[in-house]
């Protein structure tokens, strides 16, 4: 899933702002400038990039306890039709992941290919019995729409829902914040969806996120939404958590952020994503293939592939950010490979980052090198995720 | 203290200046998790990029706020480059130099010019 910060990369020390203008804004908008976040831009939303905490304590925050995060920006889309099992079928062509499989009251990971091979977005599906619902990043919302739309209508109707918000509450003590809400929260597991009265709403509480650990993401009607954050973060235990680190919690946990560590030209065979391909959908299952670009990607899974997604353990203290090249040797001319997430792992207590290199060189333990402001730094192929995740299984 | 438009902090001691940067500075930038400092006796130039400063959100460079070498550099912040965030405009100085004009410094803006100047 998606990040990208206003960053202050200019080769000077930059601390002016960005200039926001012809954004959108969440439903939250009024809590978290009241609750003093840096808003910025991010796809096409002004969203919190930190609150007055910074990164680093709202990062360990949710590690510890537990951090609220507004996602209001991803896409809520409801896929419907007379025939429930209609809808999973559809889905399935666009899809490499076993939707009619997917047992009722249950979320799975899935990702958009493309006739080439490459993933097109990455997304949580769910099935809620007589539809499905699915989210998707905000970035890519309106190609997700209207890819569904041109694909599965008129069998199938494709709702982009815009009544409601989405919460992520996240974190070892979310589910001990919101069983005072609804009890029954205790009861699901990782990846259970439900639908539960919260705070006077009808809220579609899925157990899952994108931090590593254990947590909730809470679909909220738009009327309800702020009354529902302002009740979860008057809990001692709970603070809000903004984009910066959202983005450093999904990396430690080694989890892809869309247009960075995925994207149209990358397969889920080099992005390591094929456990999210079930066995029904790949070579001699009973519905293999049949989804955008499953030449490639089935033929990958057989014969393997020349670049993979690693995760990468600099040596030093200096951060290997996104584009940094990967050498073989201090000396070698020709880049290996190229991180394209990295920065400071609070957690982890140094550097931390993930991308690709040539196979012959993604073995856990390889030596590296990655080329800082021209210099050549020791970084080894590390074992994802950096943290180890904290699901209810 | 004097200041520069780099967002810098320039305290006289002696025949040196002491620079780090400000407040405002280390509170932009957020958590500062990597710092690369100058060596002891690098002659440097104004402008020149002489630390590297890495925060959670992205790398920034200091530049030589004067003409000028490099004295003395505050290697407790390679270990604990938290430091700046916490004391940014006392104990977390990055660097002393030996200034080749002193009357350079009048020309840099007093705490109330600074003040302005970040509004």
């Amino acid at each position: 899933m998606e990040y990208a910060s206003c960053s202050i990369t200019s080769t000077r020390l930059n601390v002016k702002g960005c200039r926001v203008s012809d954004l959108k804004r969440t439903p939250l908008y009024d809590l978290h400038v009241a609750l003093g976040a840096k808003m910025v831009p991010f796809a096409g939303y002004e969203m919190p990039v930190q609150y007055s905490l910074g990164v680093m304590k709202e990062h360990l925050q949710c590690r510890a306890a537990a951090g609220l995060f507004d996602v209001s920006h991803m896409g809520q889309v409801i896929l419907r039709s007379d025939d429930p099992e209609v809808a999973k079928a559809a889905l399935e062509r666009l899809i490499p992941q076993d939707v009619l499989g997917l047992g009722e009251g249950r979320q799975r990971y899935g990702f958009f290919t493309n006739d080439a091979g490459g993933i097109e977005d990455d997304l949580m599906f769910a099935n809620s019995g007589d539809h499905l619902f699915v989210v998707v990043n905000a970035a890519c919302k309106d190609a997700d729409v209207a890819r569904m739309r041109a694909a599965l209508e008129p069998e199938v109707t494709v709702k982009l829902l815009e009544n409601r918000a989405l919460l992520a509450l996240q974190g070892p003590k979310a589910e001990a914040v919101l069983v005072e809400h609804h009890p029954s929260v205790a009861e699901m597991r990782f990846m259970d969806v439900a639908t539960v009265p919260i705070a006077g709403a009808e809220c579609w509480v899925s157990r899952s996120g994108y931090t590593g650990e254990d947590g909730y993401e809470i679909s909220v009607p738009v009327a309800a939404a702020t009354d529902l954050a302002k009740a979860l973060l008057a809990h001692d235990d709970v603070e809000a958590i903004g984009l910066g680190a959202r983005d450093s919690l999904r990396l430690e946990a080694g989890l892809c952020l869309y247009g960075h560590d995925i994207e149209a030209t990358t397969s889920p065979v080099e992005g390591g994503l094929t456990w999210g391909i079930q066995k029904v959908r790949r070579a001699g299952g009973d519905r293999a293939g049949g989804f955008p670009g499953a030449d490639r990607i089935l033929r990958e899974m057989a014969e393997g592939v020349s670049r993979k997604r690693v995760g990468l353990l600099p040596e030093g203290r200096a951060p290997m950010r996104e584009g940094t090249a990967l050498f073989a040797s201090a000396e070698a001319d020709t880049p290996i490979g190229a991180v394209t997430s990295g920065g400071f792992g609070p957690t982890v207590g140094a550097p931390v980052a993930m991308g690709y290199v040539d196979a012959g060189h993604a073995e856990i333990g390889a030596a590296l090198f990655g080329e800082v402001r021209g210099k050549r730094l020791p970084v080894s192929v590390a074992k994802l995720p950096f943290v180890a995740a904290g699901f209810k299984r | 203290m004097k200041f520069t438009e780099e967002h810098e902090w320039l305290r006289v001691e002696g025949d040196e200046v002491v620079v780090g940067i400000t407040a405002h500075a280390a509170e932009q930038l957020g958590d500062v998790v990597f710092i690369e400092l100058p060596e002891e006796g690098t002659m440097v130039s104004k402008d020149d990029e002489v630390v590297v400063i890495e925060s959670v959100k992205a790398a920034s460079d200091i530049l030589a706020p004067l003409d000028g070498e490099i004295t003395e550099v505050n290697e407790a912040l390679v270990e604990e480059p938290g430091k700046v965030n916490e004391d940014p405009e006392g104990d977390a100085w990055f660097f002393k130099m030996k200034i080749e004009d002193m009357s350079a410094l009048d020309d840099l803006m007093d705490e109330a010019d600074y003040k302005k100047y970040i509004g």
